[in-house]
């Protein structure tokens, strides 16, 4: 078996006419899924603690007590869900030389001049930074939400402490849900990309435009 | 009814035993946690205070037995840890708590019994109440109490990290935030404070503020006429003032006093975290938002063409083929 580069084990070329291309399994995408409406929940719950006029949104669990009840414990679920994801897509996002091209042609890449970019493996930099990024936010955000939360843990840190956790918590929550607003819009913006995460599989012709070594390296496959 | 209960004006008096109105209520709130746009009520109150004069306390802690018995709260028995505070902390059954320092003087040589009765400040700038993200779970009125509302609660635990005075605790029962009302129920038929009523050595009375700041400074004048110099009323202004306010024999070192804080405001991290943070962040998490979609409604898909389709398939077929 040669060694992969660009590729997960689980990825495979499903039909050859037209090109179907496996990219998720099935266990990736439910958790994938699990991870996605836990951020909404959060956001949600989260958004009506930030911001007075907000403060509604509490009703869609509810009520206030209720929200602040199923907030950490929604949290525990995102980072249990994101650390499953992480061992398993951790390989394929160390950024590569590729990447620092591809992002010195950020204008050839919202212009579309495909030609102009280098071909890359199963992601390219944007998608590496949204996984770099979540990665970060959650755990900076588990942090400092096990500090503040008063119902587990009342006495874990000091009242100082709890006032940096909870201005970091803030900061970092509004971070996350910029990078997940990218994460979605990339993902609609780029056509073809969300049968990935639904039905597991993309187009050839998908896999051939923005990962060409992936769909190369997985082709070539004998494994 | 024959009448509206009057504004209390002191702890001493007995109260009016005719039916009376309530005299404090939902119309007299002047600030409410996360209702910024409050309308001023159409009434104002006389600011009220408590003055805790701790050259005249004797550690009985009645005050104490009477706030428990009025608020109805049952703090657990406790175990003798060789301390006089009992129960060992605030807490949720206990909204004021005698805190006793021992004192070597180090200018007289002589040892000192400080004692402070420890509990809700009523700041005019409430940290608490800033912090809450529940709408009229924390209430400022007029005549200067900052007052729980309790339904309204959630229990959060932010009002522990916005005041500066560590003094709201959360019932493990309820999980609803709990401190001293400076009985604004009391106050509402026109009495004073339990605290202040059992007090036996006046050493904590009650009135307007402006009587008793100038209560403050009779006592003060005494203190002072008898060797303490630096004897002083503490009514902090960097929460812009207090409605529990002491009299201190050291007014220049509070931090004497079980920890009193010496220049206690609310914490820059919440300031930030309340001020700046809030706009900036809501104002960048609504422009990633507005931006995604009016790129998604101008902007020009990224889609797949039929010749990536092609291209796809030859090279599948290449490579399947090389290795056959």
């Amino acid at each position: 078996m040669r060694r992969r580069h660009f590729s997960d084990r689980g990825d495979r070329i499903l039909d050859r006419n037209p090109v179907r291309v496996g990219r998720y399994r099935l266990f990736t995408r439910i958790n994938h899924w699990i991870i996605a409406a836990s951020t909404i929940l959060l956001l949600l719950s989260g958004l009506a603690f930030y911001w007075p006029s907000l403060f509604w949104l509490t009703a869609l669990f509810g009520g206030g007590q209720a929200a602040r009840w199923l907030h950490p414990i929604l949290g525990l679920v995102l980072a249990v869900g994101y650390l499953l994801m992480f061992v398993q897509l951790v390989a394929r996002n160390i950024p590569r030389h590729d990447d620092v091209v591809w992002v010195r042609h950020i204008r050839d890449i919202v212009d579309q001049n495909e030609d102009k970019l280098p071909t890359l493996g199963k992601y390219n930099a944007g998608q590496k930074f949204v996984f770099w990024a979540m990665a970060g936010l959650i755990l900076l955000l588990l942090g400092t939400g096990v500090m503040i939360w008063h119902q587990a843990f009342p006495d874990l840190v000091p009242v100082p402490a709890r006032r940096w956790a909870v201005l970091g918590h803030s900061v970092a929550a509004a971070l996350m849900a910029m990078t997940f607003v990218l994460h979605v819009y990339a993902g609609i913006w780029t056509r073809g990309t969300l049968s990935a995460m639904t039905r597991g599989w993309v187009t050839g012709g998908w896999a051939w435009r923005h990962h060409r070594k992936w769909l190369k390296e997985v082709a070539g496959r004998r494994d | 009814m024959t009448g509206r209960a009057p504004e209390p004006v002191t702890a001493a008096a007995n109260p009016p035993v005719e039916p009376l109105e309530a005299n404090l209520g939902a119309r007299d709130v002047v600030r409410a946690s996360a209702m910024p746009n409050l309308p001023a009520p159409d009434r104002s109150l006389t600011e009220v205070a408590k003055l805790i004069d701790v050259s005249k306390c004797i550690g009985c802690k009645a005050c104490q037995s009477a706030c428990a018995e009025w608020n109805e709260t049952h703090p657990e028995i406790g175990v003798n840890t060789g301390v006089y505070e009992n129960p060992p902390d605030l807490s949720a059954e206990m909204f004021t708590l005698m805190r006793f320092t021992e004192y070597d003087n180090p200018d007289t040589g002589n040892f000192e019994w400080l004692i402070r009765k420890d509990g809700c400040m009523h700041c005019a700038e409430p940290g608490c109440l800033a912090a809450c993200p529940a709408p009229g779970a924390i209430v400022k009125y007029s005549n200067g109490i900052v007052d729980f509302i309790h339904e309204n609660c959630i229990g959060c635990g932010y009002c522990i990290i916005g005041c500066p005075f560590d003094v709201p605790r959360i019932s493990p029962r309820d999980n609803r935030s709990y401190k001293c009302t400076l009985c604004s129920d009391r106050v509402a038929m026109g009495q004073g404070p339990a605290c202040a009523k059992s007090c036996p050595t006046q050493a904590i009375v009650f009135g307007t503020k402006a009587a008793m700041i100038e209560h403050a400074n009779d006592r003060i004048a005494d203190l002072k006429s008898r060797g303490y110099a630096n004897a002083g009323v503490y009514d902090p202004p960097g929460v812009g003032g207090t409605h529990v306010i002491y009299v201190l024999h050291h007014a220049d070192q509070p931090s004497l006093y079980a920890g009193l804080p010496d220049d206690p405001q609310v914490a820059a991290t919440v300031s930030a975290w309340k001020g700046a943070n809030k706009t900036i962040g809501l104002a960048a998490m609504g422009l990633a938002a507005a931006g995604a979609v009016l790129h998604g409604l101008f902007g020009r898909a990224n889609r797949v063409s039929a010749e990536d389709e092609v291209e796809a398939q030859a090279l599948v077929d290449r490579e399947r083929e090389g290795d056959a």
